[in-house]
């Protein structure tokens, strides 16, 4: 098997899940199974757009690190992780993550693994602004930190 | 030594990056925050707490005993929130 060469991107856009699943099976029959995550915007309690800022540079870097890690740890055939930035409604997806294996195990616990880590990992930041006005920053998680911690044990 | 800041620590400060020469004897990322909190009331708000402020390191997150030197790309920044 070739060494994967993981898909990140960082953009403004939004993305096709059908397309990026499509992607990792194309041209090839090795693949048994592709595992994906879509976070998506709610709308609570009046919130009327999420606006992501990064870190240009530093955050593809840290997104890399994170995906060739996945595939270091289980014997993918394929790894895609799109995180939009900028002003996103709710409905729309913020994030996705695809992973593809031979077996379904490696694909859903990568998946998993990418999701958590990619949340406490890689520098993005959450504003949120509400219909009638005001806006704030969302606040970290110790129960992300809780997810992301779960993956250093074991394995 | 270039600074770069997010999210409502640039918003605080009302900078989002700033070039800086900060004396010899900041030596590291807690030392670097002690001086920039001396710059004027933006940054003070922003370090007022530095326990809420996170620091990469030429685009490495870095722990407060981090050693920075000139040259160095320092960011600032709350805790992520991705995903």
């Amino acid at each position: 098997m070739d060494a994967v060469t993981p898909l990140v991107r960082v953009q403004e856009a939004g993305f096709d899940l059908a397309a990026e699943t499509a992607r990792l099976s194309e041209g090839r029959v090795d693949v048994g199974g592709i595992a994906s995550f879509v976070g998506v915007c709610r709308g609570d309690d009046g919130l009327s757009a999420l606006v992501l800022e990064h870190y240009p540079g530093m955050t593809e870097r840290a997104l890399t690190k994170i995906a060739a890690e996945a595939c270091a740890r289980w014997p993918l055939t394929g790894c895609t992780v799109i995180h939009r930035v900028g002003r996103i409604l709710p409905g729309e997806g913020i994030v996705l993550v695809l992973t593809a294996s031979a077996h379904r195990a490696a694909a859903l616990e990568s998946c998993a693994f990418l999701i958590d880590w990619l949340k406490t990992g890689a520098p993005f930041w959450k504003r949120e602004e509400f219909t009638g006005g005001g806006s704030r920053w969302v606040e970290a998680k110790a129960s992300d930190d809780a997810a992301s911690a779960r993956w250093q044990l074991g394995r | 030594m270039k600074i770069l800041y997010f999210a409502w620590v640039r918003q605080r400060i009302g900078l989002a990056e700033e070039e800086v020469s900060p004396p010899a004897e900041v030596r590291d990322v807690a030392g670097l925050v002690a001086w920039l909190a001396t710059r004027g009331p933006g940054h003070a708000t922003a370090f007022a707490d530095p326990r809420q402020v996170r620091a990469a390191v030429n685009q490495d997150f870095a722990p407060p005993d981090a050693p920075v030197a000139p040259g160095d790309e320092v960011a600032f920044f709350p805790p992520v929130t991705g995903g």
